[in-house]
């Protein structure tokens, strides 16, 4: 049963740091409960619709399929997450301190809520699928009944939600002045960990080259699968040995948002300007 | 901007030479290991240092596994009675360990780069 709980849980835990993160960064936006609930329900179907189709899915392309289809998915929530943090950067303050004065905005919040519900599915999508295929192998093999099964499931799934409701919990207490600056950096850094998470299944297919595997190797600091080292994965991309072009992505990410938020900055200043209106605040 | 145009363009060219490169490469060396009732056969896989290998697993169980291993960095699902390929290295020599994440007291195994 605790053997089931703990690869439930490390499978959970990744998805919920995400959930937790997306969940702090959308606060003050009116209805973002039921899209991340949305994504969370989307996320579950499809990794049993996933879980399902693993076998025609691994036989695609050589054999390389799954990777293919993990690149892919990673790409499009690291899509997202860079359109949701070049738009954050000019809307995002403004949600915060003030929730009734966005009428205007609440298409546009809207919006990137979907974007987000795109990301909590992906996310619960692709630990989900990966824990339904485990659940199926322990259930068909016999080794447990299926009501430790069960239990060890729950347990896992439990222990996995507490860390990303602590993850939650513990950004929110961040003052708001600062509050934007952290969970949009936080956000930059998840959306750069799945732009390298994606370069590592390409690389794994050969598909792309490695440049240099490892460029580093810091496993006798802090090993991927210490407890640390696990959350650091899930949150921000940490890997103790990666290839060159890991890196190669990650830093792409970054450099793409930076540039994004920074051009939405300028062309958000020159329309307050243009227009005339008073501007509230001067950053 | 100038500078993130100049950095994208090093980036594709970098790539591109490194693709280039990639495809000119030697015949890549295949290697076969089986999973049967939650082991790995052979469990050590001797391979040839700095050099790119294909590993095919057969996984003869009726349950999926998972192929993990840190030190390699890779990690795959094997869904029962299939088979899939994973590219790995070029390695330096010396050892690298892999689990079957889903059976992790029986599936062990190690690749031995020389």
């Amino acid at each position: 049963m605790f053997s089931t709980a703990l690869i439930v849980f490390r499978e959970v835990l990744e998805a919920s740091l995400i959930i937790g993160l997306v969940a702090a960064a959308t606060r003050g936006i009116p209805g973002r409960g039921r899209w991340l609930g949305g994504g969370v329900l989307f996320g579950l179907l499809g990794s049993a619709f996933v879980a399902l189709s693993m076998e025609q899915i691994a036989r695609l392309a050589d054999g390389v399929g799954q990777e293919l289809f993990n690149a892919c998915i990673l790409g499009v929530a690291v899509l997202m997450l860079v359109w949701h943090t070049i738009w954050m950067s000019t809307h995002g303050q403004k949600l915060a301190a003030d929730a009734r004065s966005i009428a205007g905005d609440i298409r546009d919040g809207r919006r990137a809520l979907s974007m987000l519900l795109v990301v909590v599915a992906v996310a619960v999508l692709r630990e989900g699928a990966e824990s339904v295929l485990f659940l199926y192998g322990v259930a068909l093999s016999g080794s447990s009944s299926i009501g430790e099964m069960a239990m060890g499931a729950l347990l896992g799934i439990a222990g996995g939600a507490a860390v990303g409701i602590t993850l939650y919990l513990g950004l929110l207490r961040i003052p708001l002045r600062l509050f934007f600056t952290v969970t949009s950096l936080l956000v930059l850094l998840l959306a750069a960990g799945m732009a390298a998470q994606a370069a590592r299944f390409l690389v794994q297919a050969d598909l792309i080259p490695a440049l240099a595997s490892p460029l580093w190797d810091v496993s006798g600091v802090l090993p991927n699968q210490s407890a640390l080292g696990t959350v650091l994965h899930g949150l921000i991309g940490y890997d103790a040995s990666p290839s060159g072009i890991q890196v190669v992505f990650y830093i792409a990410v970054i450099v793409a948002i930076t540039a994004g938020v920074k051009w939405a900055k300028r062309s958000s200043l020159a329309t307050k300007i243009a227009t005339n209106l008073p501007t509230p605040h001067t950053s | 901007m100038a500078q993130i145009t100049r950095f994208f363009s090093f980036l594709l060219i970098a790539l591109s030479i490194s693709i280039h490169s990639l495809h000119a490469g030697e015949p890549e060396l295949a290697i076969k290991l089986v999973i049967e009732n939650h082991k790995f056969q052979p469990e050590t896989i001797p391979v040839p240092a700095n050099q790119k290998v294909k590993l095919i697993i057969e996984n003869r169980d009726a349950t999926p596994e998972e192929f993990e291993s840190h030190s390699l960095n890779r990690e795959k699902v094997i869904p029962g009675k299939s088979s899939v390929t994973i590219y790995v290295g070029p390695l330096k020599p010396g050892s690298y360990p892999f689990v079957g994440e889903f059976n992790q007291t029986t599936a062990k195994g190690v690749v031995v780069a020389k």
